[in-house]
């Protein structure tokens, strides 16, 4: 595998069950050592993208490529070629922390002259010194997580495909949880990452948002802020509000308008308005309006509207 | 396939099945409650036959009659009644299965006639016991004939001619107590193998599943055969300590003859063990909820098994159509090699049909169930 190609290619992956299309023509490439965040509401297709990816699933139609094998065609060399940590929980609560890693060392053939050292790597990586002889269930969250990222890469695999890993662990457990990810990256490990908590996007090179199934978005989180709002962001204090919403949501120009405590957040799209007339068209209209101030969108604003965008021109069925 | 992942597996396997003390409880003792239950609930001997007696002459001759019914063994009388009524209403409450009426003129008739009139009535709602009690009946009405016939020759001074009379001397080989125990009791061991085995491997696959440990599992390069070996390996192990126990439960508690070779014993037991495990692992692996696939392992294995194996119920006499079904009931091999090996000290070769049996169902169990486990969610 080359730098050149993708760690991971995705072209028109669908997946249906029955009637309903869980997941619909996705595209989508990963480059080897990146870490992509795969953000969407619950049930939007995050996880049954990448069960196809980890040839757990059988796409519907089109096509994917990890590591450089097929999904369908080369099932087994993708799976010797990926970690895969699942929504669920899924190392053997009955079993200890030395023998899950056991357990999985011999299920991936780690050879045992590297056992031993892959072994300490994944026991100190998820602060697990002198808990070895513990039994899994009896693990704290966080300690759970990464013994399963422990697991999931004792075989050195360089895609790795993390489902919500970090959901229901406290945001400290997280944010460590977030080291490790970033820590595999710079060995150039490949990651796509599923998160339904916004601020973990913000860790991710590229992020991906798909909603009922399509790909909406995907950039560098910088990338989202700046076009997908597809205009530019005021705040400006006025008063009174509701009659400065009802002025700026007929404005020419004024995509979107919404009350923000004792502000109205105004997005402005080319063409109309420009911030600087906002306070003498307000003005003009019986409201009193300070200068607007150009604010910078969270990637929350980016997906709240995107998906209710898509909401409101297709409604869902 | 790769031993260092299979072995992997039964570790793993076996540590949950050591670290869950209640199951592994369940799994050794209760192949030895069921035999227990099952061979002493499980009897065909009819033993002391409950038996009204209405003597109506109350002579020598008619207490002579009884004596003999006494004598016999198979037979105990419950009460001593004066007129048919009481008969009947004994019969009603169930008291006896059956009344032995002799009457007012027996000796008379015998003495005029040469023939002593002897009713007996039986109560058939159980055909099965009535069958056997009147069989027995039958043996001791040719003793009490035979006591009066050497007693008639005796009083005129006439050696028995011995024209016209065939001797028969029963020889009765391999069992010749004829213990029903005997032969029921290895059947009982095939069938309590076969009901406990796909309990035990019921499960495995399907906990996993419920567990959410099976989709990590499956996103391995581990191969389904892998899996298969790796799972069955501790069950078979936990099944031969469960055949060990019940086989020697038959041989030193219930004293079953056992005249074969402890190889072939041995050889064909762990077949039998391979064939059961491997019946539980294909419906694990085909329903996956635990609930579900224990109680398909019962009812697939339970009515089978009990009705169709030949353990109690004898094959040679169903209908054909039946009978041809019993060959798909695996248990029923095991239950003649059992019997065979105990009773006859059979040996491989006497056994190739049987043996052969299972080693076919095994083959085709275990290609159906490394077939059946799919490394995909849909």
């Amino acid at each position: 595998m080359t730098d050149a190609a993708p760690a991971v290619l995705a072209e028109g992956l669908t997946k249906k069950f029955g009637t309903f299309t869980a997941v619909d023509h996705l595209d989508l490439a990963i480059a080897v050592g990146e870490v992509v965040g795969f953000i969407g509401p619950n049930g939007a297709g995050k996880s049954t993208t990448i069960r196809m990816l980890c040839a757990l699933l059988r796409p519907s139609a089109g096509r994917a490529v990890v590591a450089g094998f097929d999904v369908v065609h080369a099932a087994e060399q993708v799976r010797a070629h990926i970690g895969y940590m699942s929504q669920k929980f899924s190392l053997y609560g009955d079993l200890t922390v030395a023998e899950n890693l056991r357990f999985f060392a011999g299920i991936y053939h780690v050879p045992h002259a590297l056992y031993d050292e892959r072994r300490r790597f994944a026991i100190s990586m998820a602060g697990l010194e002198g808990r070895e002889n513990a039994l899994v269930r009896t693990l704290a969250g966080g300690w759970k997580q990464r013994l399963a990222l422990g697991c999931a890469i004792l075989h050195r695999p360089p895609v790795l495909f993390l489902d919500e890993p970090t959901s229901g662990v406290e945001p400290q457990a997280r944010r460590q949880f977030w080291e490790l990810i970033h820590r595999l990256a710079a060995e150039r490990v490949t990651i796509l990452v599923s998160t339904h908590y916004m601020e973990e996007a913000e860790y991710c090179n590229r992020i991906a948002l798909i909603d009922r199934g399509r790909l909406v978005a995907l950039g560098s989180p910088s990338e989202l802020r700046r076009h997908e709002l597809g205009g530019t962001l005021v705040a400006l204090a006025c008063a009174p509000l509701g009659a400065a919403l009802a002025a700026l949501r007929d404005a020419p120009g004024v995509a979107e308008a919404a009350i923000f405590g004792d502000r109205v957040h105004v997005l402005l799209s080319t063409g109309g308005l420009a911030a600087a007339d906002l306070p003498g068209f307000l003005a003009a209209r019986g409201v009193h309006a300070d200068v607007a101030q150009p604010i910078a969108a969270s990637l929350e604003d980016v997906f709240v509207r995107l998906v209710a965008g898509r909401a409101r021109a297709e409604p869902a069925p | 396939m790769s031993l260092r992942r299979i072995l992997a597996l039964a570790f793993k396997e076996m540590l949950q099945v050591w670290r869950d003390p209640r199951s592994l409880a369940i799994a050794l003792l209760m192949p030895l409650m069921q035999m227990v239950m099952l061979g002493y609930g499980v009897s065909l001997d009819i033993r002391h036959v409950p038996l009204c007696v209405f003597d109506q002459e109350n002579s020598q001759a008619s207490r002579a009659v009884v004596e003999r019914f006494v004598a016999s063994g198979w037979f105990a009388i419950t009460a001593a009644l004066d007129s048919n009524r009481a008969v009947s209403r004994a019969m009603d409450r169930a008291s006896c299965i059956g009344a032995v009426v002799i009457p007012a003129d027996f000796s008379r008739q015998l003495a005029s006639t040469g023939t002593g009139p002897l009713q007996i009535v039986f109560d058939a709602t159980d055909t099965n016991t009535t069958n056997i009690a009147m069989g027995y009946a039958q043996g001791v009405v040719a003793l009490v004939t035979a006591d009066l016939d050497a007693r008639w020759t005796a009083a005129r001074g006439i050696r028995p001619s011995g024209v016209g009379v065939v001797d028969l001397e029963p020889e009765v080989w391999f069992n010749e107590g004829l213990e029903s125990r005997y032969f029921i009791i290895p059947g009982v061991v095939a069938v309590i193998l076969a009901l406990v085995g796909a309990q035990l491997t019921s499960l495995t696959v399907a906990r996993e599943w419920e567990r959410g440990t099976m989709e990590q599992l499956v996103s391995t390069p581990v191969t389904p055969f892998e899996v298969m070996a790796g799972k069955l390996l501790p069950y078979f192990l936990i099944g031969v300590i469960d055949a060990a126990f019940c086989l020697l439960a038959a041989i030193y508690w219930f004293g079953v003859p056992f005249r074969g070779s402890a190889g072939t014993l041995l050889l064909t037991t762990a077949l039998f063990i391979v064939v059961v495990l491997a019946i539980g692992y294909l419906i694990s692996v085909r329903v996956r909820s635990q609930l579900g696939a224990s109680q398909v392992a019962l009812l697939v294995t339970m009515l089978p098994t009990t009705l169709l194996s030949g353990y109690t119920f004898p094959i040679d006499q169903m209908p054909a159509p039946i009978r041809f079904l019993s060959l798909l009931v695996y248990p029923r091999y095991f239950v003649t090699i059992l019997r065979a090996v105990f009773l006859k000290g059979s040996g491989l070769v006497e056994l190739i049909g049987p043996v052969l049996g299972l080693v076919l169902y095994a083959v085709v169990v275990l290609w159906l169930a490394a077939r059946a486990f799919r490394k995909r969610l849909d």
